[in-house]
């Protein structure tokens, strides 16, 4: 059998960091960076007789992310510890939700590889504290706990095994990242881990309705590692079954340079986490009244800014889908929409140039340096005939490099365009003089050769003159 | 006078009236300890020296009005497993023998804000676990009645301490007995609160939904005056009771002439030594004469409160005590080569035997597969219990029992034996699973001069009908000024 007759089984646990500004269970502050072991106290650092107070903001964003994945919420729901030693873990539990998370049965709407609309299941979203970080120690052996991110409040959404292939698997990361941001409960950075999954992978004969044994891989923060080690991890065990061999039940680390799995803990380490409520905390009890205040202050969701796009700005189905798949272009787009009053702009340069060059360098739509009134500054500059298009692309590779004022980069870089008449003129009659082939050719008729005589001035003045003036003068002096 | 035979509430009078300073009360008890120490061995840590600057200090904060409260220098002791910031709280453990908290426990803060002057931290079993101070890592401290006997457990320091009249009160922490069993053994009075009355905060956990912190005081009023002090919400314990503030001093002397006592025979039967039976029925016909409504009834459910209290305290303590791994502080093995090494070894090296089996219990009782047996069980008992509990309460004001079935046994005659020391808590338990108040006073010595102590039970936050039993039973009896502890060898 070929590869084609296997069908991939992809689920996914994925962890947002929540933007709250303070720990969910101490005030400490959530930010990220720091030195090791400042944004710490005696409840975090799990010193004896402390005690964990909940958050209640935390609370409220986990319904607010579950509002906006169409969950149920529990009117009732608790605190449970998850039991295991590692030096991350001051406490040696982790304080999670077992059987009684807050959000349960919710849906994610996707597209499948064909381009058709699917939906695909979220188990369940509950509420839970972070771990430290183990630094490697520079100045000797072994390793320095840094225990700044322990409590941060994370939210770990559990999909349903519905995805079928890694760019579906992409897909729906993607979105639910998109969905954190517009809901603004996560900053969602995944190279700050701030959002990181756990994938679920199996692989079946099509056809089959059982599922096959799937492994774990943990902890991954890259779109692009994800799709990868699915895809390698699936082939792998195709492999396995093709030579008939079996799927072992194992948690894997992906090992993104060499583009293998590995197997990452003996089975004598099974854990048995012996969850158990946490008597330290006290049940959860949301009213009606509660939730339904959450979702009526739910801010506008891509779908519904996607129709408005359509309707008000005039943008294609794909264009306002595009814009609209990541908060920070959208916003970017709403920002220099409202300064330049051109859509269509705005629009063109987001999907063009600026997403071309994101995908270039790998970078996500929240890593754009560069602001809003920046972008504006470039259309307008062309708008005003400063500089043409083409060397507005050669300015927002710059404002990637280093942002600044667009004005700035234009004189330093000595791009304005030349709209001095006596100087294009010069160069007009230069032009001419050197092709009197393609003169005659024009004259003759074929006006293709203006375009010629046009891209001849533009090389000479390095692109920097203006387009419709030597148009113009060009048209002027061959009719003279 | 001898001034550490005086209760605080006496002391609070004589300061007043100017006939003692602050200087005088803390010299009498630093040398107090000076001279009794040396037998009880009731402290891990004392501070003598820092007790007698502070005394200084405090009493010109009185003078210059900086201070206002009647408790300002006022000697206390406390259980070492309550976190002072700057001392050392072992739990009497070799895990935490050289931990110093960079905190104050809530209650601790509250007793700095009275001006209270801190004696020393009190011996008790490792991590709380235990009914005889025997399980200390560091000390065995005596019973002052009878040197060779235990001062019962787990804070047998502190009620040795109270008995020995090395401090004129202390904290204890009740999680299944231990402040109402060693009180009564010692011949003092010990009270647990409702759950939630007083703050966790600092309070090193043994079992965090039975755990509480209480008083151990000379006479019932001084408990009143000292829950005065420690009871109320704290933002920073989740399980603390947002409820109104009380003066428990207040009820005191009510008459309880037609209060209704509900006596459960269950905790008279089988295994209940005859003479502290013989003693609690005198204390009945005290009550009786007193005008109280007494009547016996059957509370079936309590047998099963010790096997309940077992599942629950051990699941909870094999969770809460996971934190001492030897990364952050406390003991480190020497001997490793690996993470698990450094686990495995710490706790080997730093846990002692008691402490190690509980954890090993309430692990086996979490395990996957025996969850529902035990640990779902026990928390389907327990409701049961608390049901019992407040379906007699719909009937009587009171509960009284005896609060241990045996007095203070001898040293080493039941370490060895976990089975019949868990047994010590079977009258008391059955209170910390239903979160209910508890008071033990003592009601009389058996025929070798042993205090016998009984228990009165009281519904949730009903604190103030047990302390005015109690006060009235006092009153009549007197036990104080009746008998003394000798210091038998």
């Amino acid at each position: 059998m070929s590869r084609e007759d296997y069908e991939i089984v992809i689920g996914l646990e994925v962890h947002a960091e929540l933007s709250t500004k303070t720990k969910i269970f101490c005030s400490c502050p959530t930010e990220f960076g720091g030195e090791p072991n400042t944004h710490t106290c005696p409840i975090c650092m799990a010193m004896p007789g402390t005690l964990p107070v909940l958050n209640e903001k935390v609370v409220e964003y986990a319904v607010k992310a579950g509002l906006a994945t169409n969950c149920e919420i529990a009117r009732d729901s608790k605190n449970d510890r998850k039991n295991y030693f590692y030096p991350d873990l001051p406490k040696s539990y982790q304080i999670s939700q077992y059987d009684k998370p807050l959000c349960e049965h919710g849906v994610v709407e996707i597209e499948d590889d064909e381009g058709n609309p699917k939906t695909v299941r979220l188990t369940r979203i509950h509420i839970e504290e972070d771990a430290g970080k183990l630094n490697h120690n520079e100045f000797g052996g072994g390793s320095l706990v840094d225990l700044n991110r322990a409590g941060v409040p994370l939210i770990e959404s559990v999909s349903e095994p519905d995805l079928r292939s890694a760019k579906e698997a992409e897909r729906y990361l993607r979105k639910l990242k998109s969905i954190f941001e517009y809901i603004e409960v996560s900053d969602c950075k995944m190279q700050e881990g701030s959002l990181r999954a756990d994938v679920n992978v199996s692989v079946r004969k099509k056809g089959e309705t059982k599922f096959g044994t799937r492994t774990e891989m943990k902890n991954m923060n890259s779109f692009r590692a994800i799709v990868r080690a699915i895809e390698y991890e699936a082939n792998r065990q195709i492999d396995v079954l093709e030579e008939g061999g079996v799927i072992e039940q194992e948690t894997l680390r992906w090992d993104d340079v060499s583009g293998r799995t590995f197997s990452m803990r003996d089975k004598e380490d099974a854990q048995d986490y012996r969850y158990f409520p946490d008597p330290d905390l006290v049940a959860i009890r949301l009213s009606d009244e509660y939730i339904e205040k959450i979702r009526k202050e739910l801010p506008e969701l891509p779908e519904s800014r996607r129709k408005r796009y359509m309707e008000e700005f005039k943008l294609s189905e794909k264009d306002a889908r595009l814009l609209t798949a990541s908060k920070y272009l959208s916003d970017l787009f709403e920002k220099a929409e409202q300064i330049t009053g051109n859509a269509k702009a705005v629009a063109n340069w987001i999907l063009s140039d600026i997403s071309r060059i994101l995908n270039e360098k790998e970078l996500e739509a929240d890593q754009i340096p560069f602001t809003a009134e920046e972008l504006d500054k470039v259309i307008q500059l062309i708008e005003k005939g400063t500089i043409s298009s083409a060397i507005a692309k050669k300015v927002v590779e710059v404002l990637f490099e280093n942002p600044k004022d667009p004005e700035e980069i234009i004189q330093e870089k000595g791009w304005i365009q030349i709209s001095d008449e006596g100087a294009i003129l010069e160069v007009v009659k230069k032009v001419i003089e050197a092709n009197p082939q393609s003169v005659s050719d024009f004259k003759g008729g074929k006006e293709k050769a203006l375009g010629f005589l046009v891209g001849q001035a533009m090389k000479e003045t390095k692109g920097k003159a203006n387009p419709q003036m030597l148009n113009q003068m060009f048209k002027e002096e061959l009719s003279k | 006078m001898k001034i550490t035979e005086l209760t605080v509430h006496e002391l609070q009078d004589k300061l007043a009236s100017g006939e003692l300073t602050v200087t005088q009360i803390t010299k009498a008890y630093t040398d107090r300890i000076q001279e009794k120490e040396g037998q009880v061995e009731a402290f891990v840590t004392t501070l003598t020296d820092e007790a007698t600057e502070e005394a200084k200090k405090m009493e010109e904060k009185i003078a210059s009005g900086e201070i206002k409260s009647s408790l300002a220098g006022i000697p206390i002791g406390i259980k070492d497993n309550m976190c002072t910031k700057g001392v050392r709280t072992t739990c009497s453990s070799r895990m935490l023998e050289n931990f110093v908290a960079p905190y104050d426990a809530t209650v601790i803060e509250k007793i700095n804000e009275q001006g209270m002057i801190n004696l020393g931290k009190l011996n008790m079993d490792e991590f709380a676990m235990g009914a005889s101070t025997e399980y200390s890592y560091f000390k065995k401290t005596k019973n002052p009645w009878n040197l060779n006997t235990v001062p019962g457990g787990s804070s047998g320091g502190s009620a040795a301490a109270v008995a020995a009249q090395m401090v004129p009160w202390a904290l204890g922490s009740d999680t299944g007995g231990s402040i109402r069993q060693p009180a009564a053994f010692c011949g003092v009075v010990g009270l647990k609160p409702t759950y939630g009355l007083v703050s966790r905060y600092g309070l090193v956990a043994f079992a965090s939904s039975l755990d509480q912190i209480g008083p151990i005081t000379k006479d019932v009023r001084d408990a009143a005056i000292l829950l005065n002090v420690i009871a109320g919400h704290d933002e920073k314990d989740s399980t603390s009771q947002n409820i109104e503030k009380k003066d428990y001093t207040k009820a005191l002397e009510k008459d309880i002439k037609g209060i209704k006592i509900g006596v459960p025979k269950e905790y008279f039967g089988e295994g209940i030594n005859p003479e502290v039976k013989e003693k609690l029925m005198q204390a009945i016909e005290e009550y009786k004469k007193m005008g109280a409504e007494v009547e016996e009834f059957s509370l079936d459910i309590a047998k099963y409160a010790l096997a309940t209290y077992y599942i629950v305290a051990c699941a909870e303590a094999s969770s809460n005590l996971g934190r001492f791994d030897g990364i952050r502080y406390g003991y480190r093995t020497k001997n490793f080569t690996n993470l698990k090494d450094i686990y495995k070894n710490s706790r080997s090296e730093g846990f002692g035997p008691e402490v190690k089996r509980r954890i090993i219990l309430g692990t086996y009782v979490l395990s996957s597969g025996y969850y529902d047996a035990y640990y779902k069980k026990a928390q389907l008992v327990r409701t049961l219990v608390m049901k019992e509990f407040e379906k007699a309460f719909a009937k009587y004001d009171v509960l009284l029992t005896p609060t241990s079935p045996t007095v203070a046994f001898e040293i080493g005659t039941r370490s060895n034996n976990p089975l019949e020391m868990y047994l010590a808590d079977i009258c008391t338990v059955s209170v910390n699973i239903a979160g209910l108040p508890g008071i033990s006073i003592p009601c009389g010595v058996d025929s070798k001069g042993m205090p016998v102590g009984m228990q009165l039970i009281g519904n949730r936050f009903q604190e103030e009908k047990i302390l005015n039993a109690a006060y009235a039973y006092e009153q009549k009896t007197n036990f104080r000024k009746t008998y003394q502890p000798e210091f038998k060898k």
